[in-house]
């Protein structure tokens, strides 16, 4: 079988799809240069990223799909899934050969798959919205560490340069180690050696780098959390469905008081 | 009093309220501004009780003037009292949203004084977050009932949602636990609030500089369980409501014992959080799925089945009306079938345009097929010789789920 390798770029994907139809090849597999482990019946192609063909193969489903499918497909792609990536691979051919309205079709195992993984990605965007907890350094930048599921922060990065237009803002993004940094105009990416300004204290920033009143307002909000509450109605599975625990290491509100000590 | 303090006892005295919703609201952030509104709302976090936490919900003061039998901020009972400063409730709230705590502010009081001095309060909040912190967050704002026309005609140039609880589903109720109280004052600043919304919504399309009033409408909250209500008195109230004031929501607050009164259910008694369920599921049937009220209430029915959903429990009374063809039914008929959701339906609407839907299919869509299955036929349906009664359906089901409310007795065997 043919497997079609690339450099795990949403570039290099759409670029696999316009060799696929190139070279006339079918059946295809793809997967990601750097995870591929040799099969004995592979013959391997090493698929070059090429902004052309991708943007030809993108604009092609551009005509096919409305722009919400489309948006859909990037975020698939977000979700960093192997078996996604065949899916996005095969679902893009289907749409090629079959046409757009082909999408409605939930009984076609790619458009399912995509679609079900476009709404995990979609949640985790939507929860990153929610979780992310900012803290005023010194400086006046709102700082704030995540560690999503998947790879969001491009997903998110216009809603937060919307919302906090008037502030300049970081939110970074600890396991895939960069972040997005708003500075008042425009939003960019950013990496940022930790081990040098951050303390050992689960991401928590050390008190001399955060602004004054920093403390004060974690302890408001640590407060009001608490006070929310009603403990006669107290729920912990349906709490923890909602807030799972793996987020719970950057919620201002479920950290150990005093915070940054 | 520290400020930290006052927030701790005004958010513990503003928890009953439980409407925490920030959707709606289309407000888009202006140049220079704070803040925006997301039409879905985003909810920050959630407390042990599995609430959601969108907004800063806090009440200005629990100072009142009134004895609500029912109310934790009641003038007898002996509790600390706190009032907040203008300044500092728009301090807390833009540092409480600048750190993506929140969505916004929700503000209600106790009422000091009278209707108009408390209005007049919570207004300089609400105007001061607007025009000097230029905060374009969601707010909801209490309309304190009996309060005068121009100041709730402008507080609502400032809020995005109002809202007035009835507290009691019907008058008799609120007058046994409420008697300095009446329903008439509540209906009337409703009624003025929804023909504002109407009048300012017909005067924009006309001119667009007219400025947005209470756009994501208005809402209310009833007490249920504190008085012997039926829920079908409690559903027909909020149809009533729903329809008569274009509420936006109707909340049902399981009562949750706090005092000692004679009137009320004991202290400690388990808040009917169960019965609060069924209820919104049945708010739910009226307003997305096509129910009529009296389908599932009348007076054959006046309450709700505990043990079932209301939607399954109208299907077994109505088993005329099963099974329902996958692949040919009408949209409204796939929407009434036990197990069923709106993204479902559309997706199985969408869906079989390509071909017979199989029940593996229906399972990957997102059916709940072991409700879903006893009222329906789809392309791999086998062929059955008599159809099972409505008691042995709900048995089967009721055998096949399991729910934390409900006790069952234990036939498993334990290992240890």
């Amino acid at each position: 079988m043919w497997v079609y390798l690339f450099d795990g770029t949403f570039i290099g994907l759409l670029t696999a799809v316009f060799e696929r139809y190139d070279r006339k090849q079918h059946p295809v597999r793809i997967a990601p240069q750097q995870r591929y482990a040799p099969g004995l019946m592979d013959e391997p192609v090493a698929v070059v990223s090429d902004d052309t063909k991708a943007r030809r193969v993108w604009q092609g489903l551009g005509k096919r799909l409305n722009t919400d499918w489309m948006s859909r497909l990037y975020a698939a792609f977000l979700g960093e899934q192997p078996e996604g990536f065949q899916h996005l691979f095969d679902l893009a051919c289907y749409i090629i050969n079959h046409g757009g309205d082909v999408i409605a079709n939930y009984g076609n195992p790619h458009v399912l798959y995509v679609a079900q993984l476009h709404r995990k990605v979609h949640r985790e965007k939507h929860r990153m919205e929610a979780f992310v907890r900012f803290q005023q350094l010194a400086d006046g930048i709102f700082f704030a560490l995540v560690e999503p599921d998947f790879n969001v922060l491009p997903l998110i990065s216009r809603h937060f340069k919307n919302r906090y237009a008037d502030q300049r803002w970081t939110i970074y993004d600890r396991r895939r180690d960069y972040g997005i940094h708003y500075d008042g105009s425009g939003v960019s990416e950013v990496t940022i050696d930790f081990i040098q300004h951050t303390g050992k204290h689960r991401g928590v920033l050390p008190a001399d780098l955060l602004a004054e009143q920093e403390v004060l307002y974690q302890t408001l909000w640590q407060g009001y959390f608490k006070n929310a509450t009603i403990p006669s109605r107290k729920n912990t599975t349906l709490h923890i469905r909602h807030v799972p625990r793996r987020y719970w290491k950057h919620l201002t509100e479920k950290a150990f008081l005093p915070l940054a000590l | 009093m520290e400020i930290t303090e006052k927030l701790n006892i005004l958010a513990d005295a503003a928890k009953y309220d439980v409407s925490c919703a920030s959707s709606g609201g289309t407000r888009k952030n202006t140049k220079g501004g704070l803040g925006n509104s997301h039409i879905s709302g985003i909810c920050h976090s959630y407390t042990e009780d599995g609430r959601c936490v969108s907004l800063l919900k806090i009440l200005l003061t629990n100072h009142c003037i009134y004895d609500c039998a029912f109310c934790v901020s009641r003038r007898s009972n002996d509790i600390k009292r706190a009032a907040f400063k203008v300044q500092e409730v728009v301090d807390l709230t833009i540092n409480f949203y600048r750190r993506n705590y929140i969505e916004g502010l929700f503000l209600s009081s106790g009422i000091f004084k009278d209707a108009d001095y408390t209005m007049e309060r919570l207004l300089r909040i609400v105007k001061k977050l607007r025009t000097e912190e230029r905060f374009n967050g969601y707010i909801h704002l209490k309309t304190i009932p009996g309060a005068s026309e121009a100041l709730i005609r402008e507080a609502g140039l400032y809020a995005d949602r109002m809202s007035i609880n009835l507290e009691m589903p019907t008058e008799q109720g609120l007058r046994l636990l409420a008697p300095e109280k009446s329903h008439a004052p509540v209906k009337h600043s409703l009624q003025l609030v929804s023909q504002s919304i109407a009048q300012f919504k017909e005067e924009r399309k006309l001119l667009r500089h007219v400025p947005r009033f209470v756009p994501a409408g208005q809402s209310t909250q009833m007490v249920v369980g504190a008085t012997p209500e039926t829920d079908m008195d409690i559903m027909h109230t909020a149809h009533h409501y729903y329809k008569t004031y274009n509420l936006k929501r109707v909340y049902y607050a399981g009562y949750i014992p706090i005092s000692y009164d004679s009137r009320l259910p004991a202290m400690g008694t388990q808040p009917p959080l169960l019965r609060e369920n069924r209820l919104y599921q049945t708010d739910w049937l009226m307003r997305f799925y096509g129910f009529e009220v009296h389908e599932l209430l009348n007076p054959l029915h006046p309450h709700l089945d505990v043990e079932i959903d209301p939607k399954l429990s109208w299907a077994l009374r109505h088993m005329e009306q099963f099974p329902v063809d996958i692949n040919t039914a009408d949209y409204r008929l796939i929407l009434r079938v036990p197990g069923i959701g709106v993204g479902s339906a559309k997706k199985i609407v969408q869906a079989r345009k390509f071909g017979s839907l199989r029940f593996d299919q229906l399972k990957q869509i997102g059916v709940a097929v072991n409700r879903a299955r006893h009222f329906i036929r789809c392309a791999d349906s086998p062929f059955s010789i008599g159809d099972p009664t409505a008691n042995v359906i709900r048995a089967q089901i009721l055998a096949s789920t399991t729910s934390k409310y409900i006790e069952k007795s234990v036939l498993q065997l334990s290992l240890f």
